[in-house]
């Protein structure tokens, strides 16, 4: 299904500002409002969904939703000019938009020729703006539910956003179909109660409005009450009020001149305002008992005195509201609507996951860290704990590569290791093609990676490949003689000995700190002492063939890993598995990086190697094939 | 927020700052005014304000409540070391201002202005605009003489220079002063609506040859237009009322609710009382409260307790934490039970079972001090995963020993409140 079709609007009753038939332009990108708005229409059986159309300042094009157990797409446009271009038949709008934008919008929404109601969900708009509004409405003719408010509900036709709730509690309160009881509500919060309390006791609410807790709602009481008197359907109304502002009094007004004929059950919350000492501001924002006939007590006896049902506390709104429809039936002005048996709506997959009544395997499994929950843990610590107790790099390392709690001693290691394969000047080919990539303008990560692709079996290489040598020799149970003389009968070299310079009279002061601090503080040293012991061969033929730093890292790597409880054959595993080249790309990567903003710094050009560096050597003509 | 009040001294500042902008020079102001507080350091302050020595003072608190003179909180005719000497005497001092006892911290001074006549003018917001009232008789309880006033409203966004003030004034005007008036009228509306009040009282001003001096003056600002106003406002101060004296549980709970999205509230009525709430919902724990007022039970009532707005497991078992502590901190000098009621309507989206989370973890760290101070708690709830909610709440009430009863939805919201007090 591509775009919903649209049918003209059929002419709408005055009094009606939403029913079964309205079409809405929700501005905002709220994908889940949406969603539940499409599900209401669905449990009310709507022919069509009520979003034809999402205003979305910053994205335009389709968005997918579901439609029952199908999925649609709805158009999404980037501004209320377009929207009503596309749907001149919507005449709703949910303003979604924040306390900001929404006054510019709700404006430019109830000056358009086609949208007749703005319902605006934000809290905080500017009183004088929503003052600003009102006037624009009054002069077209329109309407605005809000500001600060959750919006309200036609029952069995549309809703507002999020009004009412999940959807099991939408049907447990009946409003998958109309009733005959309508209700204004200052309080958003308290509409789901209300529409609880209408439920268990009269046939149901027909539409319910939240005006909002705002000093000047768009909508007040009479506004909708008048709507609802003139409404044929609706056979009886209640009213939410609330302490502050004197909105109510026009219900009473209005009562008294019998322009409301309809039963009416009243409440203003609030009524504990006397008790507090000093004024104390209640959530909202016209919640301030200002003077006397501001105070809940003095409205609901004003109301009361007009012929409202009022109870004596909210504990008895319930027995009110009964008694009311209970009348009404008697009198035989009323047949009590039936009740109607909603379809089903599959459960979102997320819902049912949570209330745990299906499962599925998992496509990926991890277990090294998680980041959901209020806080990010490392193999189960808490990264506050990681830096509160200074667990360092190698203590990450630890957590993230061996899931291990690692001893001071490897921690340390580690960040030798790091330190000390950090950088190895700019001419060796990694750190030579990072800087050649960089020099062509490419980006940080491609000249990383360029320079981190010569990592292998020449370049870096030789601490994996020490590792690999050494211990495939010490764990055969091999002499180290064997070893030499084997590898030199195969023709290869072993991994990790031999230095361009250094020699026995000239040591590798890398090596010396390495291995003296392994022989100090490490549980195991079997590898670097069979390299030793190789070393004491290979150096007697002659006298640069040492262990140099990649063999020495590489080979300590191993006892660290034997040191903090590993067998044999899992440091086998860890060897295949790369984790030597693990290090040293970890180390590395700091110098490649540090070479690349070097020449960014300097502004390089690019890199072109000079001819007479070249020798060119093309023979006149290509070789004929026989 | 809402509409909330402000200083005089930042409304009369604000007033001298933007003065010429909207009075032009016919007459002026020059906002000499200075605040003090208790880190004032008295003795500096005519060092940066030479006027202080040399002429007359008024000295009063500025702590957002009317009718000091009244209360007799206002010092005329005062040198300056008269006026350091009454302010040392108040501040820092509790003081009774109608039925309500807070600390004088804030004290204004200003030059002292001899005059005859007084008037008055306030300017309120209205749904329809904006009104304008103005007496030929200000400096007295306005309600008193309210015959006298004249009220003209200026529908929203109609231009006040389209208005025939003049027209307007009350018929006892002298007219040598119409013009004048006309003008500030205009100059204060424009003041008024431009700089995003949504109420400013001046009662009284004062006319001294060509100049009008504001004496007393009262503001109100709809601080939801911050984001419009803020350049103009500069670093605008909202005071809590006078008489707002938090409790250090009360503070904590404040700190909590300010630094997170959610909302908490806590205000401690009756330390002694036996009916603690903690009720989900802004409108919600109105009417708890309310009911508990309403069926009789006012002197048993001890706090108004809200959350709402989502907030965390750990904001949560704070919060309960705090209220648990209160509660349970002595037992009933008679020996009756006390009473803790979790209520809440229907919640929209919120896992109710993952908001008692918190509240669980707080029942279970007061076991001991529930059943030593005889609480007996009531749960009534609704909303999605609600059984389950329940369901933690009834074991738990199993597990500690202490009795817990648990409604839903099918059991009207408030009924609790007389299930728990009217010993049913």
């Amino acid at each position: 299904m591509t775009k919903p079709k649209s049918k003209p609007n059929k002419t709408k009753k005055d009094y009606i500002i939403m029913d079964k038939n309205t079409k809405a332009i929700v501005f905002g990108f709220q994908q889940r409002a949406i969603q539940r708005m499409l599900d209401f229409d669905y449990i009310c059986r709507r022919e069509e969904p009520s979003v034809v159309v999402i205003v979305n300042p910053t994205r335009d094009g389709m968005h997918k939703c579901f439609w029952g157990t199908k999925e649609i797409l709805i158009p999404m446009v980037r501004t209320i000019d377009e929207a009503i271009k596309m749907h001149p038949e919507a005449d709703f709008m949910v303003n979604f938009a924040s306390f900001r934008s929404a006054f510019p919008t709700s404006k430019e929404a109830l000056l358009t020729k086609t949208i007749r109601s703005v319902a605006i969900i934000a809290e905080g708009v500017p009183e004088r703006r929503t003052k600003e509004l009102i006037k624009i409405a009054k002069e077209k003719n329109k309407w605005i539910i809000g500001p600060a408010t959750v919006g309200g509900i036609a029952a069995g036709g549309f809703r507002i956003g999020n009004t009412a709730g999940m959807l099991d509690n939408i049907v447990a309160s009946k409003l998958h179909r109309a009733g005959s009881v309508a209700y204004v509500s200052k309080s958003g919060g308290l509409s789901n109660e209300l529409n609880n309390i209408i439920a268990m006791n009269t046939d149901g609410v027909y539409e319910g409005v939240a005006i909002g807790g705002d000093r000047y709602p768009g909508s007040t009481f009479i506004d909708h009450m008048m709507r609802y008197e003139a409404n044929p359907d609706i056979k009886m109304m209640v009213l939410l009020g609330e302490v502050g502002g004197v909105d109510e009094y026009e219900v009473v007004e209005a009562m008294k001149k019998g322009r409301i004929k309809k039963p009416i059950v009243a409440w203003c919350i609030g009524t504990c305002s006397k008790v507090f000492p000093a004024e104390v501001q209640f959530g909202h924002a016209g919640a301030r008992a200002g003077a006397e006939r501001e105070t809940a007590d003095v409205k609901n006896k004003a109301l009361k005195k007009a012929g409202a049902y009022v109870p004596t506390s909210f504990d008895d709104f319930d027995k009110q509201i009964s008694k009311a429809y209970t009348k009404l039936v008697k009198s035989g002005k009323h047949k009590p609507v039936p009740e109607v048996e909603p379809p089903t709506i599959p459960i979102d997959y997320d819902v049912a996951l949570k209330q745990g009544i299906i499962r599925r395997p998992a496509n990926f499994i991890a277990t090294i860290s998680d980041d959901r929950g209020e806080e990010l843990r490392y193999c189960g610590v808490k990264i506050s704990k990681i830096f509160e107790e200074k667990w360092g790099l190698g203590g990450v390392i630890g957590l993230l590569w061996f899931k291990k709690n690692l001893p001071s001693w490897a921690r340390e290691f580690i960040e030798r290791v790091v330190l000390l394969t950090a950088d190895h000047g700019p001419a060796v080919s990694g750190a030579h093609n990072s800087i050649i990539a960089s020099r062509a303008g490419k980006d940080l990560i491609s000249s990383l990676v360029s320079g981190l692709l010569t990592i292998g079996p020449r370049f870096g290489g030789a601490v994996q490949g020490s590792a690999d040598h050494f211990t495939k020799y010490l764990y055969a149970g091999e002499e180290p003689s064997f070893m030499v003389k084997e590898m030199k009968s195969k023709n290869v070299n072993i991994q990790g000995i031999g230095h361009r310079i250094k020699s026995v009279t000239n040591p590798d002061v890398r090596v010396t700190i390495m291995v003296d601090f392994a022989k100090k503080n490490f549980p195991v040293t079997e590898t670097l002492d069979y390299a030793l012991s190789v070393e004491k061969l290979t150096t007697s033929k002659r006298n640069n063939l040492i262990l140099n730093v990649d063999g020495c890292i590489g080979v300590l790597c191993c006892d660290m890993l034997r040191g903090i409880g590993y067998s044999r054959d899992q440091v086998h595993e860890f060897v295949e598995l790369g984790i030597l080249n693990a290090f040293f790309v970890l180390g590395r990567s700091i110098g490649f990086m540090g070479h690349i903003m070097d020449q960014k710094r300097l502004k390089s050009r690019l890199y072109r190697h000079p001819w007479d560096d070249i020798q060119y050597m093309m023979p006149d003509k290509p070789e004929k094939v026989k | 927020m809402a509409q909330r009040g402000i200083r005089e001294y930042n409304g009369k500042k604000m007033l001298a700052k933007y003065w010429t902008e909207y009075f032009g020079k016919s007459f002026s102001y020059p906002g000499k005014i200075v605040l003090v507080n208790p880190n004032t350091k008295l003795d500096d302050l005519p060092k940066k304000h030479k006027w202080l020595n040399e002429e007359k003072l008024v000295v009063k608190p500025d702590q957002l409540f009317g009718k000091r003179g009244k209360h007799g909180l206002i010092k005329a005719n005062a040198s300056f070391a008269e006026a350091k000497k009454w302010i040392k005497e108040r501040l820092n001092k509790d003081t009774t201002v109608g039925k309500v006892k807070d600390k004088l911290t804030h004290f204004i001074i200003e030059p002292f202005v001899p005059h005859k006549g007084e008037f008055y003018i306030a300017i309120k917001s209205n749904r329809d605009g904006d009104t304008i009232y103005f007496s030929n008789h200000g400096g007295v309880d306005i309600e008193s003489v309210w015959k006298t006033v004249a009220e003209i409203l200026v529908p929203i966004e109609e231009d006040i220079n389209k208005i025939n003030i003049v027209s307007k004034l009350p018929k006892d005007t002298p007219n040598e002063h119409k013009k004048m008036f006309a003008e500030f009228i205009k100059g204060l509306f424009n003041f008024y609506r431009e700089l995003g009040y949504a109420y400013l009282e001046i009662n009284p001003f004062v006319v001294t040859g060509k100049n009008l001096v504001p004496l007393d003056l009262v503001a109100r600002i709809d601080d939801t237009a911050h984001f419009e106003y803020s350049t103009k406002w500069g670093d605008l101060p909202f005071p809590a009322p006078f008489g707002r004296k938090l409790s250090k549980e009360e503070k904590y709970v404040k700190t909590m609710d300010e630094k997170s999205g959610a909302s908490l509230k806590l205000t401690v009525l009756n330390p002694k009382g036996r009916v603690w709430t903690m009720v989900a919902g802004g409108g919600g724990s109105v009417i708890y409260t309310d009911t508990i007022v309403d069926l009789g039970y006012r002197d048993e009532l001890a706090n108004y307790g809200e959350y709402s707005g989502n907030p965390t497991t750990d904001l949560t078992y704070e919060y309960a934490k705090t209220i648990l502590d209160l509660m349970t901190r002595e037992k009933d000098p008679k020996g009756r039970p006390k009473f803790l009621l979790v209520g809440g309507g229907i919640a929209n989206f919120t896992d109710v079972a993952k908001t008692f989370t918190g509240i669980t973890m707080a029942l279970r760290d007061y076991k001991k001090k529930l059943k030593d101070t005889d609480v007996k708690i009531y749960v009534r709830r609704g909303g999605p995963n609600y059984q389950e909610g329940l369901r933690i709440m009834k074991d738990l009430g199993k597990e500690l020993g202490v009795p817990i009863d648990v409604y839903g939805p099918e059991t009207h919201m408030t009924r609790i409140v007389d299930m728990a007090l009217g010993g049913k």
